[in-house]
């Protein structure tokens, strides 16, 4: 069974949003919210500063918090891609989902039910990438199935330094970042 | 330095979580009032009270369904998809406190209309006489009489811990990710209920009592509040963190001021002097505690969304 998890590679990154577009657009996000945003870090002390650009998004965690605490079942985790989704018409908008993701991934949805990102699986069964993934314009973001050693995904973080966001919240995130 | 510059601006989402306003404290300190008044009038069934025509305890089953009622409407008002609430006793959830909450509250009704119906309130038995028929029959088999004191001093229980546990286990917000919050919420809807009996009861004996327990009630809270927080403040950097919003930030005030201070210290100290014929009783203490266990489901819910957990 495939588990699937995204790479991004923070050195390539620019910034451009173009993710957050394709996304809100192929997924009909309502405005003034979004699935997925950009984040820009800056550490350290002039002139020895460092700056990671990072496109964030649900981490569909191996140990999702937001399916432990949904008192309906709404929020579960897919058999397909082992991913964390939720069922509008079960969820009851009680947002305790909301509160115990550590990342802030979710919203509510103005028809009432909690949302976010979906790693796009209706564009995943289909044999394509998710939309964030497809318009990447300098291909920083990659998607891919953890658990296949071969896969581009697992030899990406094989191969190269990177993290996760918050390991130590220990939610077990799937999106892995390449420094 | 270290700088965070993000793009997203969700609702209720951003720049810090606020996703629960006045409904959910309201819930969970209604919640834990009903969980008190249930063990309160348990006990009183148990120990055979009930018998005293004057007993406050007969007043407690129909206060704590309207109460307990007002609390779930302001959790449904909380819900922001309400026609679907239904969907919560379609499945039981186990890793779910909300799951088990829900559940744990539907039974607590049937334990309470059965306290109820120990002693019908008087418009109820001229309405409905056949139910006075069955309550007389009731009352008449003790074992039965102390089985509802039992199971509504157990389901009170479960119900005060669980008002604390819902939030606890939410470890994404540090603030409320301590184990002690479970017995700190119980502990103060006991008090709460306990100032409240105290206040309605019509027997001098009856308030001595409670006022008594309650005194018990608020310094084992002090102590378990001072546990909460030197754990919190002696934890990891985000659990100190998220301390610091009770020691020196934006809550500091409003927590020791007016949850501790006068919510819990000036009551105690008024009721101790009460106990000790040293004062009459009143109601201030009773009300002050009441308003301090409704202040610190407000301050505890509203700092918890703001504290949060940050990378290095």
């Amino acid at each position: 069974m495939a588990r699937f998890g995204m790479v991004i590679d923070t050195t390539k990154c620019v910034a451009c949003m173009d993710c957050v577009v394709a996304c809100k657009t192929e997924n009909e996000v309502p405005e003034g919210l979004c699935r997925d945003w950009i984040v820009q870090e800056v550490k350290g002390a002039f002139p020895e500063l460092q700056m990671e650009i990072r496109s964030e998004r649900c981490n569909h965690c191996d140990n999702p918090p937001c399916v432990d605490c949904c008192p309906t079942g709404a929020s579960h985790v897919e058999p397909l891609g082992l991913t964390v989704q939720v069922t509008g018409d079960v969820c009851i908008g009680c947002k305790a989902c909301l509160a115990s993701c550590p990342y802030d991934a979710r919203y509510i949805h103005p028809e009432g039910y909690a949302d976010k990102c979906t790693f796009c699986m209706h564009r995943v069964v289909e044999g394509l990438e998710p939309a964030c993934v497809a318009v990447c314009p300098t291909r920083c973001m990659y998607f891919g199935d953890l658990d296949d050693p071969n896969s581009q995904v697992s030899r990406l973080i094989r191969s190269r330094k990177g993290h996760t966001l918050l390991p130590e919240a220990g939610t077990k995130p799937r999106i892995h970042f390449l420094t | 330095m270290h700088e965070l510059t993000s793009t997203r601006a969700n609702h209720l989402i951003d720049p810090s979580l606020h996703v629960w306003e006045w409904q959910i404290p309201v819930y969970l300190f209604l919640g834990g009032l009903v969980a008190g008044m249930m063990v309160i009038s348990g006990y009183f069934l148990l120990s055979g009270r009930q018998k005293r025509t004057r007993c406050a305890c007969f007043m407690l089953p129909s206060l704590s369904l309207i109460l307990l009622s007002l609390g779930m409407f302001a959790l449904f008002l909380d819900l922001e998809h309400k026609l679907y609430f239904w969907r919560l006793y379609t499945t039981f959830e186990i890793l779910s406190p909300m799951s088990w909450g829900s559940w744990i509250l539907m039974l607590v009704y049937p334990a309470i209309l059965a306290n109820l119906l120990l002693r019908l309130p008087a418009p109820l038995q001229v309405a409905f006489p056949r139910l006075q028929e069955l309550s007389d029959q009731l009352v008449g088999h003790p074992m039965f009489v102390k089985w509802v004191g039992a199971v509504n001093m157990v389901l009170g229980g479960l119900l005060g811990v669980y008002t604390g546990i819902l939030i606890s286990t939410l470890a994404a917000r540090p603030l409320w990710n301590s184990a002690l919050l479970g017995p700190i919420f119980l502990l103060s809807g006991m008090s709460a209920a306990a100032a409240f009996v105290h206040m309605i009861a019509r027997e001098a004996e009856e308030r001595e009592l409670l006022a008594k327990a309650d005194n018990g009630f608020l310094m084992t809270e002090l102590i378990f509040i001072a546990l909460f927080v030197g754990g919190m403040a002696t934890s990891t950097q985000v659990h100190q963190q998220a301390a610091g919003l009770l020691l020196g930030g934006p809550y500091t005030a409003v927590f020791w001021v007016f949850v501790v201070g006068l919510g819990i210290v000036f009551p105690l100290v008024i009721q101790l002097l009460a106990v000790n014929h040293k004062i009459q009783h009143t109601p201030v203490a009773p009300i002050l505690v009441m308003l301090g266990g409704l202040l610190l489901r407000f301050v505890i819910v509203s700092a918890g969304q703001m504290s949060h957990w940050t990378g290095n």
